[in-house]
């Protein structure tokens, strides 16, 4: 009795977190202008979704979330990775004071990221567009990188990078040849992760992406939804948003139960 | 001699000094300069106090994280607790599920609550404004609540039987001040990105209700910059304090990045 | 210059954050001997390992190999190789590619490689073994890839850091065997670190003892153990007794309140002095003549080959004895030691001895706070002195904060009657001390000087 309650509560609960997007996904099925008509099963707003129904704005929308988050994984893979390694070799004061400024973006309200950013480029008098919503999304998206390789790098034996040297391999021989080939796993988990908080980045983006027409995908729904209500096409392109972090997700923990596993073996 | 690899995470230290340190700093000038003169002032914050309108949704707003960090732990708690008992932990998949709409951009999700409203034709206002707030935030109280419960290492529990605790005593003074911890950092992970959110509460209540963060996105918007970095800086000021309050290492070992 | 020296130590020394964990680091090693670093952790063995293999750079001093000095030669391109205590075989290389890598770095034909890995596979017992993951190896099979790795290179001195120390008893027995033939059949200098004695005895051609950062004794293991030249090697190295003693004469020697004849000579006359006695070197026997003293037998336990036995002589000090029979417990029992089994070490010192300054008629400044001391009376405020206090004047309390000196007891010797400790203060000052109570290392005690038990002396 006891545990059917349990689990009553449990099934109760995630069945209001997800009617919402059941509904949405359900609906994205249908034609209706009006979100809970069902006139009969169709998969013409997939079908205007693709063949631009919506006007270039909505594709040109989409292609800069992908550019974006690919360029911002791409880039704050790199500099966090390398970062990680310079930070697991750091000791005292200077070590501390780089995890703080790294912990600073995660704790930091979007909100405030986003503003903080658009008083800097303001200031500096730099003209917001592409570029400076790329350089938002690397600053947050880096903290993550470097929190997820950092594990890693402290889970390798420390005389791995001597024995190399010990070898014969010079310190960036070492870097190619042993420790990057280490902390490769982490490094793409780290790109992964850095994708999805980029494409789900909304606040950030709004104020940093200027008012030159610059949309990606979480700005272009907003400003959409301002006008009144839900458009019908953004039914299906919520579906596939949450389709597509769902298998995201998926890939991350799948690859981080693989390297718990692997620590087990050790 | 051997080369210095600590010296590796310059790159990134300049990094984060131009682009995290220094837009922290800007924000702090702007919010204490005259926005004519450039003059240092605090009028900029004496304007937000003789301001009623400002200082009643700042009110507001902190009443909105009250009350919704409230409904979340009071909802999130009991359902932690369950899915903390080995019963019901043999797969990691319901955890999952209740943990994956964190990672739905918040935007989305609350156009989908929305559509919920819609679909059962009920009216937007403020009761859609709590059930979204609770929808949108209660993952992030299970979560680190789940995860400081799943971590109580069951030999407490054990010992304090053994010293004849009934359950509703073990429960009361073993279970909940040790998932304390945990508690924390999801009151901390609900009331400090409330007070900030903004875009929510207008689509759930048709623009009737504005919070702290409208106020300030707004300012930005229509080019009061040091306006709008004084109630920046006063909001930074709030979840400065909270995170004072609470314990930083709780906070900090349940952030989003320790899902994966 | 000697031609048979391959690496040359010359006053090395080396400090971490303001600790010297080196100082003044003399030491020569042959070519193709298995020097034996040895000591306990933190003496400074493994960091000595590091400067050599180029992991570290030193403070001062010089590290000569074959006469010129190679301080500042990165370690890639110093002709060592390094045994890691946790192997460090890289995981995502197969056994074949681990032994391959610093071969294929100085761009060795491939054939030529091929042929020496499997020699070195065939040498360390693993040939059916290069194709695989190192990580689902065992501890022993690892430590074998790791040696492997590091000989196939061919290098002038082969450095182990401590490589047997993470495996089992039986398996670290079988590879000190392995270790010691591949060291003969290669002609290669060995320089090996070790904490563990009786490893550094069976393996060695040359062990040198080192203790907070220094060198104490160097030599082959035989005179090592049976000359240690002061307590602590002598405690180190195998079982002893060390007794306080004084040298009367030239082969005389008083200890245990008897006098004994001993082979040593040129200590002087009536000098305090110390003495080992090794427990196997204790003759037992049932009936007392023919002995010098006797005892009463406290307790007696097997050892496997042999029974150990502590026992009360008659002048209330306790030995530790081992022998092939048993004897009964509260028995009494007649002992003899020879003159050959008796090693008389100079003492390193007779009494504390410190650094101070005089503060006024009743104080001096010592270790940097202010002490009451009553001898302080008969200098001029301002005066450098040297402050002595004999080691059984110094008063241990339990907790740090009764005491003047807050320490931490650091090194403990039996002395057959009492405990000579060496306390650690919290500035890093040595404090010996010698009394009746039984102290653990590590204990955090507070360290007391009595006004009247301080004495002074004028420092020109």
């Amino acid at each position: 009795m006891k545990k059917l309650l349990a689990r009553g509560y449990l099934v109760v609960l995630l069945v209001i977190l997800y009617a919402p997007i059941l509904i949405i996904a359900i609906f994205s099925f249908t034609e209706a202008k009006v979100l809970g008509n069902w006139t009969g099963f169709s998969t013409k707003l997939y079908e205007s979704l693709f063949t631009g129904g919506l006007g270039n704005s909505m594709v040109k929308a989409i292609e800069n979330t992908i550019t974006i988050g690919l360029l911002a994984a791409l880039c704050s893979t790199m500099l966090g990775s390398v970062a990680a390694i310079g930070i697991h070799n750091m000791k005292g004061r200077g070590r501390k004071a780089i995890t703080f400024l790294n912990d600073i973006p995660m704790l930091n309200p979007d909100i405030i990221t986003g503003i903080s950013l658009f008083i800097l480029f303001v200031a500096v008098g730099v003209s917001q567009g592409y570029v400076t919503v790329l350089l938002a999304h690397i600053s947050f998206c880096t903290p993550y990188v470097v929190l997820t390789v950092l594990p890693r790098l402290r889970m390798m034996n420390p005389n791995i990078y001597e024995a190399a040297l010990d070898l014969g391999a010079t310190p960036a021989q070492a870097l190619r040849k042993v420790i990057i080939p280490q902390i490769r796993p982490s490094m793409i988990s780290g790109f992964i992760l850095a994708f999805t908080l980029s494409i789900d980045d909304f606040a950030v983006t709004l104020f940093t992406k200027g008012n030159r027409g610059l949309e990606t995908l979480s700005t272009y729904i907003y400003a959409d939804a301002r006008k009144g209500g839900l458009t019908p096409e953004l039914r299906p392109l919520m579906t596939l948003i949450f389709l597509a972090v769902l298998a995201l997700l998926i890939i991350i923990n799948i690859r981080s139960a693989r390297n718990n596993k692997q620590k087990l073996i050790k | 001699m051997t080369v210095k690899r600590s010296s590796w995470a310059l790159p990134y230290l300049i990094f984060l000094i131009l682009f995290v340190a220094l837009p922290l700093v800007m924000i702090a000038v702007y919010a204490f300069r005259n926005p004519q003169t450039g003059a240092f002032t605090l009028e900029n914050f004496a304007k937000f106090f003789s301001t009623p309108h400002d200082l009643n949704t700042f009110l507001y707003s902190i009443q909105v994280a009250f009350i919704n960090t409230l409904l979340c732990l009071l909802i999130a708690y009991p359902a932690a607790w369950i899915l903390s008992k080995s019963s019901f932990n043999r797969s990691k998949i319901t955890v999952m599920l209740f943990i994956l709409p964190m990672w739905i951009n918040m935007l989305i999700r609350t156009l989908a609550t929305v559509a919920l409203f819609d679909f059962l034709k009920m009216p937007l206002g403020e009761g859609a404004l709590y059930f979204g707030m609770v929808y949108n935030f209660l993952p992030f109280m299970i979560y680190p609540i789940y995860n400081s419960l799943e971590k109580l290492d069951n030999s407490y529990v054990e010992a304090a039987q053994d010293l004849g605790a009934t359950p509703w005593k073990v429960f009361w003074k073993v279970t909940v001040p040790l998932s304390l911890p945990g508690v924390w950092s999801g009151v901390l992970m609900v009331f400090m990105p409330t007070i900030s959110t903004f875009a929510i509460a207008e689509l759930l209540t048709l623009n009737k209700v504005k919070l702290f963060g409208t106020t300030i996105q707004e300012n930005i918007n229509n080019g009061f910059w040091n306006y709008g970095s004084a109630l920046a800086l006063i909001m930074l000021l709030i979840i400065g304090l909270t995170t004072l309050i609470s314990d930083e290492d709780s906070a900090r070992d349940s952030e989003k990045g320790g899902l994966i | 210059m000697n031609k048979d020296i391959v690496i040359s130590l010359q006053h090395l020394s080396k400090s971490y954050d303001g600790k010297q964990v080196l100082d003044d680091i003399n030491l020569d090693i042959r070519e193709g001997e298995f020097v034996t670093l040895l000591g306990p952790s933190g003496c400074g063995k493994t960091t000595t390992l590091r400067l050599i293999a180029g992991f570290l750079a030193p403070d001062g001093g010089k590290i000569l190999l074959d006469g010129k000095d190679i301080s500042g030669v990165p370690p890639y391109r110093r002709p060592f190789n390094t045994v890691f205590q946790r192997y460090a075989l890289f995981p995502h290389l197969d056994v074949y590619d681990n032994i391959a890598f610093g071969l294929k770095l100085q761009k060795v034909p491939t054939d030529e490689i091929d042929k020496r890995v499997r020699r070195i596979l065939k040498m360390v017992s693993m040939t059916d073994y290069e194709s695989r993951d190192v990580e689902s190896l065992s501890g022993g099979q690892q430590q074998r890839v790791a040696i492997a790795r590091a000989l196939v290179n061919r290098p002038r001195v082969l450095l182990l850091d401590e490589p047997l120390a993470a495996l089992d008893l039986k398996m670290r027995k079988d590879m000190q065997i392995e270790l010691k033939e591949m060291h003969a059949q290669l002609g290669i200098t060995f320089i090996y670190v070790t904490h563990d004695q009786e490893e550094a005895l069976t393996l060695s051609d040359t062990i040198v003892v080192m203790n907070e950062g220094r060198i104490l004794q160097a030599g082959d293991p035989v005179s090592i153990y049976n000359e240690p030249q002061n307590a602590f090697v002598a405690d180190f190295i195998g079982e002893s007794n060390i007794l306080n003693g004084r040298m009367i004469e030239d082969r005389r020697v008083e200890f245990l309140g008897h006098e004994f004849d001993c082979v040593d000579e040129g200590f002087g006359e009536n000098v305090p002095v110390d003495v080992v006695i090794r427990p196997e070197d204790v003759y037992i026997m049932h009936k007392l003549e023919g002995s010098q003293f006797s005892g009463t037998v406290k307790s007696c336990t097997f050892k496997g080959v042999h029974y150990e036995m502590f026992v009360d002589t008659d002048k209330g000090y306790e030995l530790m004895i081992q022998d092939y029979n048993a004897f009964e417990v509260g028995s009494t029992v007649g002992l003899l030691i020879r003159p050959n089994d008796i090693q008389v070490m100079r003492k390193e010192r007779v009494r504390n001895s410190f650094d101070a300054e005089i503060v006024d008629a009743g104080h001096i400044s010592l270790f940097g706070s202010e002490i009451e001391c009553a001898a302080a009376a008969a200098f001029a405020p301002g005066d450098k002195v040297r402050a002595m206090v004999d080691f059984d004047k110094v008063e241990l309390v339990d907790h740090q904060e009764d005491g003047q000196f807050a320490g931490e007891v650091h090194f403990l010797l039996y002395k057959g009657d009492h405990y000579h400790l060496t306390v650690l203060t919290e500035d890093g000052d040595h404090v010996w001390v010698d009394t009746d109570d039984v102290w653990d290392k590590g204990d955090l005690v507070g360290v007391n000087f009595a006004s009247e038990n301080i004495k002074l002396e004028a420092v020109k």
